[in-house]
């Protein structure tokens, strides 16, 4: 049993030396840790805060990224009803086809819809960007190191000038956090960036927040339900092997060992 | 052993045919097993119960998988959005893969430990082995279907690494790709094969238990058990220990499964694979990390052999190199626990191999665990140094000259003495 505990602490140990640490990187600080709603077991995500967040991303960064993995219905997950959601679709203009002329039209967006690219390709994507392409948002909250606290920073880490000596390019943007720190994309958000009209203060922080919060509900839309069922199992097992415990001890009573 | 008397008019009626309930009856009640097995004896039904999850799990993963690389990417999302508990399934295959490494690499140590390599067990211990290639195969063509940016470039390193030997590389790695460039055909095969060899490995597992039923566990004390008093039947003595074991690891497993599900993955993996785009750092998963340090570990040539290929060589022979120790081991003792010098070797390898580890997570120039001057190139290079030493040089040496501590008699003995729950 002690050597059991030894190797337990070990592995302990060697996964922490193994994840997390590697900030390789140099240059780019580490992202100050933020307090969300969805951390811990019990972490679940505020549909207000996610409500707000959409409406960031569709405000302004809908202008530039898709969002390929959401599709209108899914908005359910965020607290939208049903007459919500096809009246949020209906304001896309999506394009279908071809019909029975074999032409390709647009109509109004239904909830089975996806939300579509603000661009019709990767080139014309770099071609309006400066030559970077604005990645898609679906996953970005697990696609960097430090996922949400990474964006955050992202976002409220522009600084209008370069420091002095720092050699930036033409059309980009000095960031603290980003590798390298010369972005393509301009500062998206800005105090009063969209209109809250829930009281919530409008600024450049909580903007970042919201939609920060959204994309972490887009990349993991199952969260919610995944630490639902896991505290179920959980303590489930926990009683479970309580018992084979006490029937292992039983079995072994008369056995020297 | 006479064959039981089943009552059971249909239990007998099979069994006359096929005598599936005698050989059962045979590998659980009759088996004799050591009575003082500790905890670490569990890690062999845990690592075959993870098996089990991988091969179950793998098939419904398969059922909504596309292996296109227009397609795999978005196929695997589809299956943690759009199908029912694909999330769970996807996560616990994820995280079963290092549950299977963690179960395995505990499992070897526990027999580098006890010395369950030495006579009679060598075959046991190189189907054991043959078990961790097949397993490392698996896992390396396994990451590389979700068709992510450290799927691609992954798979870009690992190929590569074949075009290091002389005139038949390139040709084998453009035979190995399918192609002049990692593409779909690579995809292709690679998930074929990730489906195939999950069943060669349970072949191999079934031989590996053949093999330990004929030559049975070791135990802690390494000594034989002889008389009737050192043995236990394997049920219901050991059934209910594992299914105890079992319940701890479960526990264990399904916590990163619910609560940190992508805590051993790499997040540059939920980018979309891009051949264009290198990502800044391209590391292997954990539990191939020793490995990794232990091929870049070399980064000079020796008389005209390139340094790529002294490499590659190095880190496949850090496997083989397992296959021969039962003749490098000298020791007349098999447990660890009576070589009072040989112990201290093991501790050195066994954190020896973390250091690895840690080497291979970490870039060349870096420095290791930021101890100024010391780059992590160099301490890869010394920690690859003593994990050959350990077992070419310590192995045979200390076995020779080490005074083991007085053996007891019997399992029975050490038990009553109180000794030997290690
Ligand atoms: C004017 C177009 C534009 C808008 C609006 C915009 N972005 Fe971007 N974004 C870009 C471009 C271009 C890049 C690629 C930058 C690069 O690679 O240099 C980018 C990159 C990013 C990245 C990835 C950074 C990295 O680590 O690679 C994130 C995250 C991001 N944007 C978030 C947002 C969010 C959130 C919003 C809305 C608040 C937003 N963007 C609005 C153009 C835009
Ligand atoms: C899929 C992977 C594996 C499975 C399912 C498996 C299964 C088992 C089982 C059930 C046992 C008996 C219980 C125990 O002692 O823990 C066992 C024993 C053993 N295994 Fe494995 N094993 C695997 C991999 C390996 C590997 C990779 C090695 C070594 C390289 C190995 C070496 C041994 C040895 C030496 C024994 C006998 C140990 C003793 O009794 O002291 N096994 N294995």
């Amino acid at each position: 049993m002690r050597k059991f505990a030894l190797t337990a602490i070990a592995a302990a140990f060697a996964l922490t030396a193994f994840t997390g640490t590697s900030q390789a990187s140099g240059d780019a600080p580490v992202p100050k840790a933020q307090d969300w709603s969805w951390q811990g077991l019990f972490g679940t995500y505020d549909r207000a805060q996610l409500q707000r967040g959409f409406q960031v991303y569709k405000g302004i960064c809908a202008g530039c990224h898709s969002l390929r993995f959401i599709a209108f219905r899914n908005l359910e997950g965020i607290g939208f009803n049903e007459d919500q959601i096809k009246a949020i679709a209906a304001e896309y203009d999506i394009e279908d086809g071809p019909n029975d002329d074999g032409d390709m039209f647009t109509r109004p967006g239904k909830p089975s819809d996806y939300f579509p690219s603000p661009f019709p390709n990767d080139k014309a994507a770099a071609a309006s960007n400066g030559g970077s392409i604005p990645p898609d948002l679906s996953l970005m909250a697990k696609a960097r190191m430090h996922g949400p606290d990474y964006v955050v920073a992202l976002l409220t880490g522009y600084e209008e000038e370069a420091p002095e000596g720092f050699d930036l390019a033409e059309g980009k943007h000095y960031n603290h956090y980003f590798p390298g720190h010369q972005i393509s994309m301009a500062p998206p958000l800005y105090d009063e960036a969209v209109e809250y009209t829930d009281g919530t203060p409008m600024t450049l922080e909580q903007h970042a927040h919201d939609v920060v919060a959204f994309l972490n509900w887009t990349a993991q839309p199952e969260l919610e339900a995944r630490k639902a069922l896991g505290l179920k199992v959980l303590l489930f097992l926990i009683v479970l092997t309580a018992m084979l415990y006490a029937v292992k001890r039983k079995i072994w009573r008369d056995i020297e060992h | 052993m006479s064959a039981p008397v089943w009552n059971n008019k249909v239990v007998k009626w099979v069994d006359d045919r096929l005598p599936v309930f005698s050989m059962l009856h045979h590998s659980a009640y009759e088996y004799p097993t050591p009575k003082n097995l500790s905890y670490m004896w569990n890690f062999g039904s845990l690592a075959g119960f993870v098996l089990v999850t991988m091969i179950l799990t793998g098939i419904f993963l398969v059922m909504n998988y596309t292996p296109h690389t227009d397609m795999a990417f978005d196929s695997v999302e589809r299956i943690m959005r759009d199908v029912n508990y694909g999330w769970l399934i996807r996560y616990m295959h994820v995280n079963g893969a290092s549950m299977f490494f963690i179960c395995v690499y505990i499992h070897i140590f526990r027999g580098l430990y006890y010395g369950s390599y030495k006579a009679p067990r060598e075959m046991l211990w190189w189907i054991g082995i043959l078990i961790l290639l097949a397993m490392m195969a698996t896992a390396f063509m396994g990451y590389v279907l979700p068709w992510g940016q450290m799927s691609f470039w992954g798979a870009t390193v690992i190929t590569n690494l074949f075009s290091a030997f002389p005139i038949v590389g390139e040709p084998l790695v453009h035979w190995l790709w399918g192609g002049f460039s990692i593409g779909n055909p690579t995809l292709n095969r690679f998930f074929s094969l990730h489906y195939l060899l999950p069943f060669v490995i349970l072949g191999l597992v079934v031989l590996h238990v053949w093999a330990l039923h004929t030559v049975r566990s070791n135990n802690p004390t390494g000594v034989e058990a002889k008389t009737p008093q050192d043995s236990i039947p394997f049920h219901p003595y050991y059934t209910i220990k594992d299914l105890f074991g079992m319940g701890i690891f479960l526990i264990f497993f399904l916590f990163f499964v619910f609560f940190a599900p992508d805590f051993f993955g790499e997040p540059d993996n939920y980018i979309p694979a891009n051949p264009l785009v290198t990502p800044p750092h391209i590391v292997p998963e954990w539990y191939f990390l020793p490995f990794y340090a232990i091929l870049r570990s070399i980064d000079f040539s020796i008389f005209g052999v390139p340094a790529k290929l002294l490499g590659v060589l190095a880190m496949f022979a850090s496997i083989v190199v397992l296959f021969v120790i039962p003749w490098l081991d000298t020791s007349k003792v098999r447990s660890s626990k009576y070589r009072p010098v040989y112990k201290w070797f093991f501790l050195i390898l066994f954190i020896d191999c973390f250091i690895l580890g840690y080497c291979g997570k970490k870039a060349p120039d870096d420095y290791f665990m930021g101890i100024e001057g010391l780059h992590v190139i160099v301490m890869g290079q010394l920690a690859t140094l003593y994990y050959f030493a350990h077992f070419l040089v310590v192995m045979p040496i200390v076995g020779k000259l080490e005074r083991p501590k007085p053996l007891p008699a019997s399992i029975s003995e050490s038990v009553l003495k109180g000794g030997a729950n290690a």
